[in-house]
């Protein structure tokens, strides 16, 4: 690729290639970098490191409840790491690592040079990692004036009034509300970024309906964050009115409501399990088509159906309050808006699954990700059809039935997507592939692991077990299948530190992986990999949904097909 | 006859409808059986709402389990039939959609889920807008930190963790109708085989009503986060006869024991810091933060149905609650034994 062509008046000289510059400096331009894909590897590898904390507090939370009456962690300890745990999850984990992989392909898939803001872009990472930092800084700092306290354990959903200081003293709480203050206006800033990228980077030829599916879930995910992440932010503020400025939003020793502090956070806590979920699904439609060889199938629909998932997951909120007592004509309100989120999701999956029939499927690494997301997706939105109908959710709300279910999603749907994901995208941002062999390794251990953990899980929820319970009485008879659960923790654990050192491994002695490993056909494959810093050296100009497809087959060009 | 076969052909229809879950089913079969797994499963439900909850449940799984079965046969098929065989050189034919397919499987769908919805509605408003009836007893359930208070308005009678209940039959239907109030955070009461669980939320009434049809002692536990001790806030819920349960509300309504004997104990518990929490009906002790102890020893458990109420274990509770239950409220009262043997000794007259 010819430098002279970088349009950038008055660029500084080109970053010396590898061994010019010292560690100090190399570390320097990472810190002051306004590159989309440095921030997108940030993101990502800032996300794997709380992948492991959050996988290590999982693995207590396992031990502890293996066997009834077990005294690996008191009760103030798990309930510091169950709270720790969900909170690390979601906001520290699968928030960032997607928003990484949208900060990282956006840009490449769209023919663009970055994202439109960068340096704003910088700015939500390092605030997003600096919140991640105050929460764990709990655990130093939270000790606090009254002696009490260290990491929060109000739980990740932190119901008023139990986070008042009557029932929490001293800061854990502080830490937790401030941390996710400072996190949530960092993912405010990406959202907005990745919307401006996304309506007006667009290259040449690059209609709306031209844009690959991933680009287009993630602008479908950023919108609905800017819903989404606003209520819980007044949330915090108005906790920490309560807490230090005498309010009384949910202090109900002083008239104030409980159940608003629910609706502000299901208003934001739905949502956030499709902000969550459908960067997966724009993972699983990049990876599916290309693995079956074949054009994602009802592309329409597949847009259509994310919008639609999007515009109904803001009016399911209160399926989360079945218990609380609403009345009778609200529970069946939401039980009908949940239910309807069933129709655009299966939409989806048989357009994947058409999208594979009459293929050619190679089962790399990425696509087996991907399958077992289809099969995993498909339980964990039946549980999900299960838990909407108010009357069966009454008996299973709050039991270890839920918590089966939304890991099924988080882990089986979502993480499962992501290692698709890195496998899939590892030779591009580094120029080397993945060892196919440990993908594989990694991929059975994985979910031999995942079904043994959170298909027991389900049993016990049905057996009356609740959640956030740090023990059990013996004649509950809970403690075989909990065994098999914590049992199935482990497996999930070894497979990714297998994972994890796959990773680092191949970085150094992977295969090169060229411009284009997989046959690909969206426009990050059009260029070396790793892209240099400006992407395309020339904007490129696409004619249809798939540019390297036109480019391969010039005798059988998509435009000619697509509506 | 006809009612027994039917029973039988919805056994059937559940074993079979549930599949992965028959297992679990058949254990909950025994659920009589206390030391098997299964006690508390939703699916031995012995209480009107429980069983409309378990009815509607076999639709749901049923529908639920033949959309599994299809789509994953389909993925299954797909996964074998079209995985590549080598030929990678040629690329299958491209398809870019299909609108009456895609209509299909729209539709289908929103026909799926309004059936789901109409079936399930139906049982929302049958278990959440029940008709009272006057024989209906009440009940106040006030969720504490981290015990349950049960308050009895018209029979004037308090108790905590333990609930008696009079059994319900179809001829003469004598439900509990329950008030559920919290005295400081978020608490969920639930009983699996009775009912679905409601919250207890402070600052506000909800209510929840069980029938239950079969006598017995019934288990639940707390089922909204609510502290450091809330694994350890049991439910016991003791269905008695109609015989059993005005024997039971006849000796609930005595004012305390008088015992000389254990005056020295009966003293203490009047001067120590016990009667700021607790109430003993008949003597000065009139706290509220603590359970009433006014018959204490009519009571199984201790501690929120945590251990056995016998006279060591509550040695052991008053000398240091932290050893059963760390985050009890209730503070080691650093009294010498001599004084809790005393007070032990009294309290255990409480029948």
């Amino acid at each position: 690729m010819a430098d002279q062509s970088i349009p950038y008046p008055g660029t500084f000289e080109p970053v010396q290639t590898e061994g010019g510059a010292t560690l100090l400096e190399k570390l320097h331009s990472w810190v002051i970098t306004v590159d989309h894909k440095k921030l997108g590897i940030l993101y990502v590898v800032y996300s794997l490191c709380f992948l492991l904390v959050g996988g290590i507090e999982a693995i207590c939370i396992r031990i502890q409840l293996a066997i009834p009456d077990n005294h690996f962690l008191g009760p103030a300890v798990f309930n510091r790491f169950f709270t720790m745990h969900g909170t690390t999850m979601v906001f520290l984990v699968g928030m960032p690592i997607l928003f990484g992989f949208a900060n990282y392909l956006v840009p490449l898939m769209i023919g663009a040079r970055d994202m439109a803001f960068p340096r704003l872009n910088a700015f939500s990472f390092w605030l997003t990692a600096f919140g991640g930092l105050l929460l764990y800084f709990s655990f130093i700092g939270g000790f606090g004036l009254y002696g009490m306290g260290s990491a929060p354990d109000v739980g990740w959903f932190a119901y008023a009034p139990l986070t008042a200081r009557a029932f929490s003293p001293g800061h854990s709480t502080d830490y937790w509300a401030l941390a996710l203050i400072v996190s949530g206006f960092g993912t405010l800033g990406t959202a907005i970024n990745i919307i401006a990228t996304i309506v007006s980077m667009r290259c040449k030829g690059m209609t709306l309906l031209r844009m690959p599916l991933f680009p287009w879930l993630m602008f479908v995910v950023s919108s609905l964050t800017l819903i989404a992440i606003t209520p819980l932010t007044a949330a915090q503020v108005m906790l920490l009115i309560d807490r230090y400025l005498g309010g009384h939003f949910f202090d109900t020793q002083a008239g104030g409501s409980a159940v608003v502090w629910m609706h502000f956070f299901w208003i934001f806590g739905h949502p956030e399990v499709y902000i969550l979920v459908m960067p997966a699904f724009g993972i699983a439609n990049e990876i599916i088509p290309v693995f079956s060889r074949k054009a994602i199938f009802g592309y329409p629909a597949m847009v259509s159906a994310s919008a639609c998932i999007a515009f109904v997951s803001v009016s399911v909120w209160a399926h989360h309050m079945f218990t609380v007592g609403m009345t009778s004509v609200s529970n069946a309100f939401f039980t009908l808006s949940t239910m309807m989120v069933g129709i655009p999701t299966g939409i989806k999956i048989f357009n994947w699954i058409a999208t594979m029939w009459g293929g050619k499927i190679r089962f790399a690494t990425p696509m087996l990700f991907c399958t077992a997301f289809l099969l995993q997706f498909l339980i964990a939105g039946l549980t999900g059809i299960m838990l909407a109908a108010a009357p069966l959710d009454w008996q299973l709300h709050n039991s270890y039935f839920v918590i089966a279910h939304f890991h099924y999603v988080l882990v089986g749907a979502i993480v499962t997507c992501i290692f698709a994901a890195i496998y899939y995208w590892y030779p591009k941002a580094t120029g080397r592939m993945m060892n196919e062999t440990l993908g594989k390794w990694h991929f059975w251990l994985f979910i031999i692991g995942f079904h043994l953990c959170f298909d027991t899980m389900h049993i016990p929820g049905m057996l009356g077990m609740p959640r956030s319970i740090y023990t059990y009485q013996a004649d509950r008879g809970w403690g075989t299948l909990n065994l098999i659960t914590s049992i199935g923790g482990f497996i999930q654990g070894i497979a990714v530190l297998i994972f994890a050192y796959n990773l680092i491994v191949s970085y150094f002695r992977g295969l090169q992986a060229g411009n284009d490993p997989w046959d690909a056909w969206t426009l990050e494959w059009s260029i070396p990999s790793p892209p240099p810093e400006y992407n395309f050296a020339i904007e490129p100009e696409v004619k249809s949904r798939r540019p390297l497809w036109d480019l391969k087959h010039p005798e059988d060009p998509d435009w000619r097909y697509e509506q | 006859m006809i009612r027994s076969s039917k029973l039988q052909a919805s056994k059937w229809l559940r074993v079979m409808s549930l599949g992965m879950f028959g297992q679990m089913r058949a254990a909950s079969g025994l659920a009589q059986d206390r030391s098997l797994p299964g006690h508390m499963s939703i699916f031995s439900p012995s209480s009107t709402p429980a069983i409309q909850i378990d009815h509607s449940a076999i639709l749901v799984f049923a529908i639920t389990g033949a959309i599994f079965v299809f789509v994953a046969s389909l993925l299954a098929f797909v996964v074998i039939r079209f995985r590549a065989r080598g030929d990678e050189s040629a690329e299958p034919p491209q398809v870019y959609g299909s609108t009456q397919i895609e209509l299909a499987w729209t539709v289908i769908p929103v026909l799926i889920v309004i059936v789901l919805f109409l079936a399930t509605v139906r049982v929302i408003f049958a278990v959440q807008d029940p008709v009272k009836p006057h024989s209906a007893l009440d009940v106040t359930v006030i969720g504490h930190q981290f015990w349950w208070e049960f308050r009895y308005p018209k029979l004037g009678i308090v108790t905590a963790n333990e609930l008696h209940v009079p059994v319900s039959s179809q001829d003469h239907p004598t439900p509990t109708f329950m008030k559920l109030l919290s005295a400081d955070v978020d608490h969920s009461f639930w009983v699996p085989q009775l009912a679905g669980k409601t919250d207890l939320i402070p600052n506000r009434v909800n209510e929840m009503w069980i029938d239950p049809l079969q006598t017995g002692l019934y288990l639940g536990q707390c089922a909204q986060f609510c502290g450091m001790e809330h694994a350890k806030m049991l439910i016991r819920v003791y269905v008695d006869t109609p015989e059993q349960f005005a024997e039971w509300t006849r000796n609930q309504q005595q004012p305390s024991r008088e015992d000389p004997q254990v005056a020295l104990g009966r003293h203490l518990f009047e001067t120590e810091s016990c009667m700021n929490c607790h109430t003993i009906r008949g003597t000065a002790a009139t706290g509220r933060f603590g359970p009433d102890l006014t018959h204490l020893m009519s009571r199984a458990t201790i501690a929120s149905g945590i251990v056995a109420n016998n006279r060591a274990n509550l040695t052991d509770w008053i000398k240091n609650p932290d050893h059963f239950k760390k985050g009890s409220l209730m503070p080691a009262m650093q009294l010498s034994d001599d004084q809790v043997d005393a007070l032990v000794a009294y309290l255990s007259t409480l029948q």
